[in-house]
């Protein structure tokens, strides 16, 4: 049965949407502004049979949470900026290991402990947090209503791809409520993770061709599944043979790069025909849609690209609309983090600006507006 | 004391001979404690399905990767909150931590006493050789004053760890010792740590000749040598009761010293289950 109508939190639509998506298992470590998914998760998972669990800090939870997720139940963990850089190594441990999970950043503003304020400073974090070369995805919410549905995005695509998945969330949109119609269970595709084909005694954990994706059997289900965050072969035996890391570290970035048409997804608005685009994400790109009817109203053609899956970038279509336009506007609420995927992906073939704040608060469309005409 | 299961059948069901052999040193206590295990999962007839195997990083977590279970070998520390939300999420696994003392005392002395305080269903067996030996012979929080290690050329002053006392201070419900010389008994240690339904913590006092013994000979340099040294020096807790604090002193008591049964977490956590879905606290 759908629920319309109702008034959500993004923590509160988050953490619907983790359990649209069949989360049962949640662990987390109290950190303001996240801890509303915490305290959702705390009341909805036993409820419906599943487990929430306090742990004794965020290297705990995200650890629980790859535990549970090797016994076969979909699995999530939620924090800020100060408990992702502990959650790091297990989030490192997961790509290498390739367990499925969920993990929310609800960023907040500033280095060390920060602030609780909004901000969008941990989009490089999410891709870079761990050590090495880690290829994650990471997806962005501008509404309750996108909160809600990429959850359930980011489960699936974890499950599908045995990657996790980051969804950077900030703390205006997890305490900012709106009107959202839920859908029922049968309007929503869930996905899991592909499962053997082989007979158990044949089974290898990390068993695929380099660009695949292994199946992955589940614990307690006598396929002597052995999984492990050290280099590898494909049956997760420990490996020094420098052909192994080559294929591993390869395959863990390809199965991702070669399947970007189902991956990236990004919104826009009034690109062709426009001489400047923004490049805004999350809360940020409200403000953009503001600015682009400002401008609009004073003559001039601007279009709003905005990447919804930030990781892995969408290169490819941000290079075909550099080449249309004259300029590049890059608005988002740190020092300049994506403007440095923008000016890699154009490679100076447009002109690119930014435009950010850092101070916590969100940007004006007004303010926009002014960098547009500054720009020309 | 029950029978000794030959080794070839522990070989034939259990190993994945093509990962063998193992990279430990000679005179190492890793492999006694495996065996151990094996011992003892063997006798209990576990189904090896449903056993799984959580390690951690150091010279013991290696064990695992050479068997025909389910084996997660996680990062350093790690193992005990790693297990606690498998066993949440699966309450039917028998699930055993295999760490060493830098991993479960020193980066991961936060899980473990958390996972000793919620009492989850998991069996902990940690080898205590006083040394991080994978990384060369570093002093650890187990390792005795004075020592003299890669890290401690001029000698320990760090006071150290009882890891025994810590874990029934921490709300154990089940903490035993055993040495790698007393493996008869380190079998029956292993199978009542298993069977006991909370958390079961079970230190084995294991010789590292590498890279303990030959720095500091007093406890033995070779490893028969340490062997000889735990079997000189081990007192059962039973003959414990009866000696002074003083003659006590530099004694490892071995045995089962703690062993009560308390609510076991995952099974207490479907009453909170029970009662979200009952639509609140009555």
């Amino acid at each position: 049965m759908s629920r319309e109508g109702l008034l959500l939190q993004g923590n509160e639509a988050v953490s619907e949407g983790a359990i649209a998506a069949g989360v049962r298992f949640f662990a987390g470590y109290p950190i303001t502004p996240a801890t509303e998914i915490s305290e959702v998760m705390a009341r909805r998972m036993p409820e419906l049979g599943g487990t929430f669990l306090q742990m004794e800090d965020e290297i705990a939870s995200i650890s629980a949470v790859l535990g549970a997720s090797c016994g076969g139940v979909k699995a999530m963990t939620a924090s800020s900026g100060p408990g992702l850089a502990l959650k790091a190594e297990g989030i490192g441990y997961a790509v290498c290991a390739e367990i499925p999970c969920l993990i929310v950043n609800v960023q907040r503003t500033g280095p060390g402990v920060g602030s609780v304020t909004p901000s969008q400073q941990d989009v490089m974090q999410a891709k870079w947090g761990p050590n090495s070369d880690n290829m994650i995805i990471s997806l962005s919410p501008a509404s309750i209503k996108e909160c809600f549905w990429l959850a359930i995005r980011g489960v699936n695509l974890s499950e599908k791809y045995r990657v996790p998945v980051i969804l950077l969330s900030d703390s205006f949109l997890g305490h900012m409520s709106e009107k959202i119609d839920l859908p029922s269970p049968e309007e929503i595709e869930t996905m899991d993770r592909p499962r053997p084909t082989v007979a158990p005694e044949k089974y290898k954990a990390y068993d695929a061709d380099i660009n695949g994706v292994p199946p992955l059997a589940n614990f307690g289900e006598g396929y002597a599944v052995r999984l492990v965050g050290n280099m590898h072969n494909k049956a997760g035996d420990y490996s020094r043979n420098p052909r192994d890391f080559d294929f591993l570290i390869n395959r863990l970035h390809n199965k991702i790069l070669t399947n970007l048409a189902d991956i990236c997804a990004y919104e826009e608005v009034e690109i062709d025909g426009a001489d400047l685009v923004i490049v805004a994400y999350g809360i940020v790109s409200r403000a953009a849609k503001a600015a682009i009817r400002l401008a609009k109203n004073q003559g001039m053609r601007v279009g709003l690209f905005r990447p919804i899956v930030l990781w892995p970038f969408p290169t490819e279509r941000l290079a075909e609309i550099g080449k249309k336009v004259g300029g590049i506007l890059v608005a988002e609420m740190n020092m300049g983090q994506v403007i440095r995927e923008v000016e890699r992906t154009t490679r100076g073939e447009v002109p690119v600006a930014g435009l950010n704040r850092i101070d916590g608060l969100l940007i004006n469309p007004l303010d926009i507006l002014a960098k547009l005409k500054e720009m020309g | 004391m029950a029978k000794i299961i030959p080794q070839a059948t522990i070989l034939e069901k259990y190993f994945v001979t093509s990962t063998l052999p193992t990279q430990w040193c000679p005179g190492c206590g890793a492999g006694g404690i495996g065996h151990a295990v094996l011992q003892a999962i063997e006798r209990m007839q576990l189904d090896p399905k449903k056993v799984v195997l959580v390690s951690g990083i150091g010279c013991n977590g290696h064990f695992t990767r050479h068997l025909r279970l389910d084996d997660l070998h996680v990062l350093h520390g790690r193992a005990p909150a790693v297990a606690t939300g498998l066993k949440m999420a699966r309450p039917d696994l028998e699930i055993i931590v295999i760490q060493g003392d830098g991993d479960a005392a020193s980066i991961g002395g936060n899980h473990l006493i958390h996972a000793a305080r919620r009492n989850i269903g998991i069996t902990t067996i940690v080898s205590n050789n006083y040394i991080y030996g994978r990384t060369g012979g570093q002093y650890s929080p187990t390792t005795p004053k004075k020592s003299i290690s890669t890290s401690s050329p001029f000698g320990l002053e760090d006071p150290p760890f009882e890891l025994c006392n810590l874990m029934v201070g921490a709300g154990a419900t089940f903490v035993a010792r055993g040495t790698s010389y007393h493996i008869i008994q380190l079998i029956d240690l292993v199978e009542r740590a298993i069977k006991h339904p909370g958390f079961a913590f079970l230190e084995v006092i294991a010789p590292c000749p590498t890279s303990y013994g030959r720095k500091n000979p007093e406890t033995g340099i070779t490893g028969p040598q340490m062997l000889q040294w735990q079997k000189e020096n081990s007192v059962s807790i039973k003959k414990a009761a009866h000696m002074s604090e003083e003659s006590l002193r530099g004694k490892i008591v071995t045995g089962i010293l703690l062993d009560r049964i308390e609510p076991e977490y995952s099974a207490a956590y479907a009453k909170v289950r029970q009662r979200a879905q009952k639509g609140g606290l009555a």
